[in-house]
């Protein structure tokens, strides 16, 4: 039996349809979500959401969510979330290499240096799933 | 009456004037649909957050968070929300009347932190304290854009300095309807939790309600503020693209009047040079 799992952010709606099972980035490692869980409500981490449907795996680039669950639905909402396929590299890298000046750099306020360190996180992040997934391509299962 | 050259020229300007009101009014009716794309796929999210956030309230009760405290005294804040440009008809005069009547009612200190330059210039001419001015947002407003100003209210409430924030900005009710509105954003007021699927004492919470509120109450700030924006910017698009259809018919009257007028002329003229032919060849 299927979930239904929904991935929000403030801009728009990322993903909406059934899939098997979902992984997601919880705060201390993976936190897997199969049908019929539980209801909760967690926080989350910078990471990679994983979800299955019928043999098929994607991947989304995550940062600054919550996630609330249901029997019937998981609902993702997320300050940004990525389709692996939809991350421009190069981009991703520039912010890197930006993020990474800024910390450098250094500076004074706390607020800007945790802004920076969240940005270098996120590029990271984004580098890593976009690697991985050209590497691999889109993953197929029995 | 004016002369026949004098009225061509005038017609010229009003076709001028008549074409670029037209223009403007089809690029506003192409950013008014992005603009109101744009607010109906920030709904999901923020009805969800406004969803946990009652579940929450339901486990944790009122004042777990110095967000949700209720507290006496102190100065008020009025974001006012308001468009960078003009020629959007009568909508920016409608939301600062609306400010104007909500300061002056309200009793006690207030500072104003102005989104868009027409409410701040309007807000300085009336000396009213300005306590920060955000520009920029631009055509397509991001939720990176309002951080920023979230931070700041939220700064400023914490700090203890004022113990209210209010949102005046502009709702989107339809393409022809714009209202001024009023919505208060701290303390924040969770709605009731009756309303959603599970009860909110039925979830798990992890790692515990209260680090999930910490995480979460800032972002409810921010989405109550990014949504402000967004209608407001939909507002924008929608009052010039209605403006600009009434100049550009009034334009149109305005071209046939003058072509009246100058057809008048033209034959009085014809008539006049005539009558002098005539009585010249009489006068022979």
């Amino acid at each position: 039996m299927p979930i239904m799992l929904e991935i929000v952010t403030p801009e728009r709606l990322a993903y909406a349809g059934e899939v098997d099972a979902v992984v997601l980035p919880g705060i201390d490692g993976e936190l897997g979500v199969l049908p019929h869980h539980a209801p909760l409500v967690s926080t989350l981490g910078v990471g990679e959401l994983r979800y299955r449907v019928g043999g098929k795996e994607e991947t989304f680039a995550i940062a600054g969510g919550f996630l609330q669950v249901r029997p019937d639905k998981v609902v993702v909402m997320a300050e940004t979330a990525d389709l692996a396929a939809e991350i421009d590299l190069e981009k991703a890298q520039e912010a890197r290499r930006e993020a990474e000046r800024a910390l450098e750099t250094g500076f004074t306020e706390g607020a800007d240096l945790s802004a920076a360190r969240a940005a270098l996180q996120q590029a990271l992040l984004r580098i890593r799933v976009a690697e991985r997934r050209h590497r691999e391509g889109p993953r197929h299962r029995g | 009456m004016a002369s026949q050259r004098e009225i061509r020229r005038r017609i010229g300007a009003v076709r001028n004037i008549k074409q670029i009101t037209r223009a403007m009014q089809f690029v506003a009716a192409s950013k008014l649909k992005r603009a109101q794309d744009a607010t109906l796929a920030s709904r999901p999210y923020s009805d969800k957050i406004d969803e946990v956030l009652a579940d929450l309230a339901a486990v944790l009760g009122g004042d777990e968070h110095p967000l949700l405290a209720r507290r006496e005294g102190g100065k008020r804040m009025v974001v006012l929300i308001t468009t960078d440009r003009g020629l959007a008809g009568p909508l920016n005069t409608n939301t600062i009347r609306f400010a104007a009547k909500e300061i002056t009612e309200s009793s006690g200190d207030l500072a104003v932190v102005t989104i868009g330059r027409k409410g701040r210039d309007a807000m300085r001419r009336a000396r009213v304290p300005l306590e920060a001015h955000f520009a920029g947002f631009g055509d397509r407003p991001s939720f990176a854009d309002v951080i920023p100003l979230a931070r700041l209210v939220t700064d400023a409430y914490l700090g203890g300095t004022f113990t209210q924030v209010d949102i005046i900005y502009s709702h989107f009710v339809s393409t022809l309807t714009q209202r001024p509105s009023r919505v208060s954003l701290l303390p924040v007021q969770p709605a009731d939790d009756t309303a959603a699927g599970i009860p909110g004492n039925q979830f798990i919470f992890e790692p515990n309600p209260a680090a999930v509120l910490e995480q979460l109450l800032p972002r409810y700030v921010a989405t109550r503020l990014f949504q402000a924006v967004l209608e407001s910017r939909a507002s924008e698009e929608s009052s010039r693209m209605v403006a600009m259809k009434n100049a550009t018919e009034n334009a149109g009257d305005l071209i046939d009047d003058l072509t009246l007028s100058y057809n008048k002329v033209r034959q009085s003229n014809i008539t006049r040079e005539m009558i002098e032919i005539a009585s010249g060849a009489q006068a022979r």
